[in-house]
Formats: structure tokens, sequence, C-alpha cells
């Protein structure tokens, strides 16, 4: 647990980067810190490894407050991850990561072996330790600021901005990497981001600041979407905001019906009953015709569902199960009428006393993790 | 060292010893003369070598080299040899402080050449600029800093060594500390050392007036 | 201009003497030049208000002509190998202190972030972060220091030293171009082989810079 206790910084050329906050992060949970460039989350971040020494009010740490330990010490205790990575270019990857360890005096060989056994907890191959960091790719070289951050196994990681130079589609790959990490290991994690679609996606509390290091709301994703505390906040949630609450609800007991027969629209399955894709029948036959579809699964999302009920040639969602088989379809006004109390049922979370609810995007891990957001590449293969 | 200093005070000062032939006011200017004269000739080789270079970018392994190989040049062993050649001429004084001076030139010029943005370069292309356009209008004012300080450095490099020129029996500021060693006047020596120093100094400094002058814009 | 092979093969144990007495003069003046410049450098690149007078008064001395300061140091040193050393040792520092904090400027503000970041004190970050970061550029200075000062090393002839130089007072006196012509290159050959083996050294001091870069 990370409290913040009437925390003011102002920099030497008179500059206000935090105004008088108070915050507490809660163990074991990705608290976010968002807002433009300029309102005070960085330092905000940098003020918990005394990277920035507040000018007043305290931080303390799991009870400890933090002016009280050596600077070295501390900052040896809380694992910190950078955009751009920050690695050393002059040492491989294995000795980046083995960092904190080797100043904590593991000794060489225990350190490596530990670097060893995050190389493949971060998804990198084991050859990549050997290497270079300008020779991996900036994904790549993300994985290795998470590992090292990670390397002494500390109770807390800082975060700042970690995905901000590194394109949509690895960043998305790294984000799920973050949240299954997260699930193992149980951090306290402070994120910063100025992407609002990122906090929500990974925080479990999100804080909102304005211009001049104010806190403006600190709530669940699910609050923040459904109650912006003001104008401001609402603003910055930006005009999807109603669509990003959908992406927060699960399609769970959305109601699963059989595939109907008959019709112009065909659902074409292959092997272990996967869906392959739909089929004109007014077209002819022959499976090079085939429109590709995108099967949910119960963890999905609404907004995804929204998603395929738009696209889908016949207006019909495809479900199937974590093994990726066939369990039924939904239609176009079911998901329409759920999107419809979203705001009610968000609403409802977001007052609930606050409990591990699923989340979207939770699902267990499955046999063949293709990626969904791949047409026809679910199912067809054996 | 007190009374060293004073003597070279009056040294320094005395109204004699500004006047003549062997006056402080004649052996500047010649020594001015040697080393202007040197650094233009070797500004002539080096500039238009190390801008073809830089913008081609080919030969750039060899200029470095050469540069390195003129750097290791030994310059009282080169004036030795081209006067045993040549006989009593100015040719020995020019050809060692030019050989002097060529690969600061060469190098900085060449340095800044590479140090423009290749993004640039390529912008400037993609407007349509030719390759002498790209070169005069793009390259050469960005790596015109460089170059200058290509050329300072050359210019204090030869102003101190021009120094020899006395020793080939030629005059310049070097005479009075040739004169001195063979005299054993310590004064003199010290005179003649100062002097040429102070004449490096104000040159140098006046290059970077004028380098801050034109380049007011331009971050350090 | 005739070169006389023999006076060469008469005179070989001379000629390696003086090479190598030469070598000696100028790996000293280097070695100590970096002695002193890496302290100097590292506190000017600290301290931003020492930078400019550290690297002025290097850039004075470097004015002085090389045959000045020898003479001006015979007054405390006398014609010994120290006045030769010394000498040399002031013409290195403005190469090397320049190219140390030019080197140590160059690091990557991110991994020195970094290494504070995880808990490195400052004088770990110096030696293990900054200092192995800003090699490339200060083994340059280092490269160009080397040659000047094996170049150099001849200057101090006129006060009774210099290596390979006394071949050229020599033949200046005797009007005999041979020695001087062995004295230059032998002089040539030293600083392109010293160039090489310290280009080797950086080879091996630094493997990150080897492999090749992802594109």
């Amino acid at each position: 647990m990370i409290e913040f206790r009437a925390v003011h910084k102002r920099f030497a050329n008179g500059t206000t980067a935090v105004h008088d906050l108070t915050l507490s992060m809660p163990a074991g949970g990705i608290t976010v810190l968002v807002g433009s460039s300029g309102c005070g989350k960085t330092t905000t971040l940098r003020m918990i490894n005394r990277m920035v020494e507040p000018t007043s009010g305290t931080i303390h740490v799991d009870g400890r407050d933090i002016c009280s330990q050596d600077a070295a010490l501390l900052r040896r205790s809380i694992g910190y991850v950078i955009q751009q990575s920050g690695l050393f270019p002059h040492r491989t990857v294995l000795d980046n990561i083995a960092t904190v360890p080797l100043l904590l005096g593991w000794g060489r060989r225990k350190a490596r072996t530990r670097a060893a056994e995050l190389l493949e907890t971060v998804g990198l191959a084991h050859d990549a330790g050997k290497r270079y960091p300008h020779q991996l790719s900036g994904g790549q070289q993300q994985r290795v600021g998470v590992a090292r951050a990670l390397a002494a196994d500390p109770p807390v990681l800082l975060m700042d901005e970690p995905f901000g130079a590194v394109d949509p589609v690895v960043r998305t790959q790294l984000q799920d990497e973050l949240l299954r990490l997260q699930k193992e290991l149980d951090k306290t994690i402070v994120f910063v981001t100025h992407d609002i679609a990122e906090a929500i996606r990974l925080g479990d509390r999100i804080a909102v600041f304005r211009t001049g290091g104010r806190l403006v709301q600190c709530a669940t994703p699910a609050e923040l979407l459904a109650r912006p505390a003001d104008p401001f906040v609402a603003d910055f949630l930006g005009a999807e905001r109603g669509l990003m609450l959908l992406s927060l609800i699960p399609l769970g007991d959305l109601p699963r019906r059989p595939v109907p027969e008959g019709g112009r629209w065909e659902l074409v399955l292959g092997p272990g009953r996967r869906p392959k894709g739909w089929r004109d029948r007014s077209a002819g036959d022959g499976d090079g015709a085939l429109l590709p579809v995108r099967p949910l699964r119960d963890g999905d999302s609404l907004l995804s569902a929204l998603n395929e009920s738009v696209g889908s040639p016949c207006g019909l969602v495809v479900r199937v199960d974590t093994e990726g088989a066939l369990t039924g379809v939904t239609s176009r006004e079911e998901v329409h009428d759920r999107a419809g109390t979203a705001h009610a049922s968000a609403a409802r979370a977001a007052s609930a006393p606050p409990e591990p609810a699923p989340r979207a995007g939770d699902h267990p891990p499955v046999a063949d993790p293709a990626p969904a957001s791949a047409p026809g590449t679910t199912g067809g293969a054996p | 060292m007190g009374e060293l200093l004073m003597d070279l005070g009056a040294w320094l000062t005395s109204g004699d010893q500004w006047s003549g032939v062997d006056g402080i006011a004649n052996r500047l200017g010649e020594h001015l003369e040697y080393s202007l004269i040197a650094t233009v000739i070797a500004a002539a080789i080096a500039l238009p070598t190390g801008l073809l270079i830089g913008h081609t970018g080919r030969g750039a392994f060899l200029a470095i080299n050469l540069s390195s190989f003129g750097r290791a040049l030994p310059t009282v062993g080169l004036i030795v040899l081209v006067f045993l050649a040549s006989g009593l001429s100015m040719t020995p004084v020019y050809v060692s402080l030019v050989a002097l001076a060529v690969p600061s030139i060469v190098t900085n010029t060449y340095a800044g050449m590479r140090a423009v943005d290749p993004e640039t370069r390529d912008a400037a292309r993609g407007q349509g600029m030719r390759a002498h356009q790209v070169l005069l209008r793009v390259e050469i004012p960005l790596a015109l800093p460089l170059i200058m300080t290509g050329l300072r450095l050359a210019l204090v490099q030869v102003v101190a060594t021009a120094t020899i020129a006395a020793y080939v029996s030629f005059g310049g500021l070097g005479r009075y500390v040739f004169d001195g060693l063979a005299q054993r006047d310590l004064v003199q020596v010290l005179g003649g050392a100062v002097l040429v120093a102070a004449v490096a100094l104000v040159l140098d400094l006046a290059l970077a007036a004028l380098q801050r002058a034109l380049f007011v814009n331009r971050p350090a | 201009m005739t070169v006389e092979w023999d006076w060469i093969a008469d005179h070989t144990g001379e000629l390696t003497a003086l090479s190598v007495s030469h070598l000696q003069a100028a790996l000293t003046a280097v070695l100590l030049g970096l002695l002193i410049s890496l302290p100097l450098a590292v506190l000017a690149h600290r301290v931003r208000q020492l930078r400019g007078p550290l690297l002025g008064i290097a850039n004075v001395l470097f004015t002085i002509p090389s045959i000045a300061i020898f003479v001006l140091l015979l007054p405390v040193s006398g014609l010994t190998r120290t006045t030769t050393v010394t000498g040399l040792t002031v013409y290195t520092l403005v190469v090397l202190l320049r190219n140390t904090v030019d080197g140590l400027d160059a690091v990557p503000a991110k991994a020195r972030e970094a290494a504070k970041a995880m808990g490195a004190r400052p004088l770990r970050t110096l030696l293990t972060v900054e200092l192995p970061l800003a090699l490339p550029v200060i083994m340059a200075g280092v490269r160009i220091a080397t040659v000047m000062s094996i170049s150099l090393v001849s200057v101090a002839t006129y006060i009774g030293d210099g290596g390979l130089g006394q071949l050229f007072t020599d033949g200046f006196q005797r009007n005999f171009p041979t020695p001087v012509l062995a004295g230059v290159v032998l002089t040539l050959l030293l600083a392109l082989v010293a160039d090489a083996l310290l280009v080797a050294v950086e080879y091996v001091l630094t493997p990150w810079n080897r492999k090749g870069r992802r594109a």
C-alpha cells in the first residue's frame, strides 16, 4: 500500500508540479495515473522512489515513511520501468536484468540465474540474454525493461509510460502480458500514461490529474466512466466514453441460441466445431467465398460484441467456449438491449463495495492462443 | 622567478625592442604572414577535400587515416628534410605548416558534413534540390560551425608552430626563441613564447567571436 | 637527395634505442595526461561552473608553442626527461579533457537515470555506466593524444632530448638527409602502430559496439 499525505512539490523554477496530493494506492492492484503532459503524474510517480523529493507532505510505502530510508536502498526495493526502457546499451540483456540483484550483492551466478528465469517470465527466448539491447526490437526491449524491474522481486513496481514508444499492436500485446504477469505476481503497480484507453484497460483504480498537479478524481474504471466527477474528467475521457464503458462489461450470461437453419448465410465450422466463416448460399458454393468471423468468448466485452454485430453479414454474434468450439449465437437486438443498460450496471458496480469483479479480457488462457483479432485464423488449424 | 618576470616585462615594453628588423613589430608581421599564408593554402586543399568526402560519403576511411597520418608527421623532421632537399627558400616552412593544418581542417569538415541529419538531406532532395544545391544550401550551412572549428584549430596550431621558421634561418617570433636558446638568454626565449601564445590566443578568440556572431541562432 | 642505406644498416642499434626512448616519453605523457584529465573531466562534467575555466586553461596551454613550453620548464627541471614528459603532458590535456567531457555528456540520460532509479550510488554509476558508455569518445581522444605526442617528442631535441628528434638536429647540422628521413619514417611508424594498437584495445573494451545492429 502506498500512501500520499498532503504531498506538495514545487520545483526550483517556481512551478507547482503536484498540489496537495492525498491518495492511497492499494496493495496488489494497478493504480494508473493519467492526465495530459505537465499535470504532475510523472512527478508523483518519481516521488515514490525519491527520484524527486517532495517539498512537503509524507509518502509511506507499506507503512514506512520513504524519507526515513536511504534513497539508494529504497530504489533497490522498488521496480522501475521507463519509456524506451532506459536499458544500458553497453550491457547484455542478461546483465541488464541482473542489475539490481548485483547491487544487492547476490553474487554473479545467482543474479544471472535469476535473470535467465525472468527472460522466460516476460516471454523472451533464452538466447536473447546474450544480446545487446540495440539488437532487440522496441517491444522486446520493453519486455527486458519489465524483467529488469522485476529482478529482485520488489513488492512495488513503478511504470512511467512504459509502452509509449511502441506501435499499437505491440502495445496491446505488452498490456495483455502485463495483466497476465500481474495475475501471477500480485505486485502493487503504479502506472503512468496519457492514453486513457490504456488506463481503462489496465487500471484497477485510475487517478486523473489536471494541469497544476491537482488530482481531480480517483476511481475504478467503471465508476470513472459512469460518473465523471466534473466536465474536465468527462472531456478527458473523450467522445467514446460510452463505448469504453461497454469494453468493461463481459458478455457473460447474454443468451446463446442455436445457429438458425436455412436462410441466406451459413456458418461454416472447421475441426473441433471451430467457426471458420459465413458462406453466402445465394452465391453458389466453394470455401473461397467465406466471410471471416471473429468468435467471442464469454469473457470478451460487450464492446467487441457490438462491433461484431455491426460487422456480421446477418447481425449474429458467434460465441465459442474456451476451446474455441461453437456454443451458439446471439442476435444483434440482444446485444443492443444489453448495451442499453450498460450505464445502470456500471453505476451499480461502481457503488458496490470494491470486490474483484470479473473484467472483460479476464478469460483464462486457452489451448489455442491464436489472437482473436486476426479473422480467419481461429479454428481452421488442426 | 619574480626577477625573471620583471626582466620579461622590461624586455616586452622597451621601445628599442619594438623597432628595427629584429624588432617585435617586424617579427610579429612576419609571423602572421607565414601563419596566414600557410592556413589559406591548407584551407584551399583541405576544404574541398573534406566537403567532397562528406558529400559523397566515399573515401571517408582514407580521409580519416590520412589525417591521422598527417598528425603523426613530426614537423621538426619534415622542415629539416624539405630544407635539405630544396635549399634555402620558404618552401620548407610552408610545406611543414600546411601539412600540419590540413588534417584538422579535413577531419572537422568531414565531421560537420556527416553530422548533417540524413533526414534533412533527404528532405532537401525531396523538395527537388540537385546535388550541388543540397551541398550549397543545406549541407555547408549546417556543417559551417564545425568547419569553422577546424579552421580555428588549424590556425592556432600553425601560429604556435610557425616558430620553427626561425630554425631554418627565417624570421617570425621564433627568432627570439631560437636566438635566446643559442645565447642562453631565457628572457628573450620567454618573451618570444609569450608573444606567440598571445597571437594564437587573440586570433582564436577573434575567430570564436566571429563564429558566435555568425551562428547566433544556432544551438551550441 | 639520396638515401644512404649503409648508414641505416650501421646504425640499427642506435635507431632502435632512440625509438624506444621516443615511445617511452610519448606514452608516459599520455598516461599522465589521462590520470590528470579524468578526474578533472568528471569534475567539469558534474560542476557546470568549472567547465568553462578548466577547458579554457587547457586551451590556453595548447596555444603556447611546444618549443617554448620545454624551454619554460628548463628553470624547473633542467635538461631532463622530466621536462620532455611534462611538456608533452600539458599538450595532451586539451584533447583528453575535452573528449572525456564530451564523452560523459553523450551518455544517454535514460541510462544514467535508470542506474539511479535502480539504486546505484553516484560513484558506481560513474564506474559502471558513465565511463563505459563514454569510452568510445574518450578512446578517440587517447588516440589523437598518442599520435600527437609521438609526433611532438622530436621538438624536445632542442633541449637535448627528443628521442628520434635527435636525428633531425644531427642531420641538419651535418647537412645529411638520411638520418632525418629515417627519423621521420620511424616516427610515422611508431604513431601508426600505436594507433592500431589503441583501436584494438577499444575493440576489446567495447563488445557492445561490435555486434551488428538490428535494422
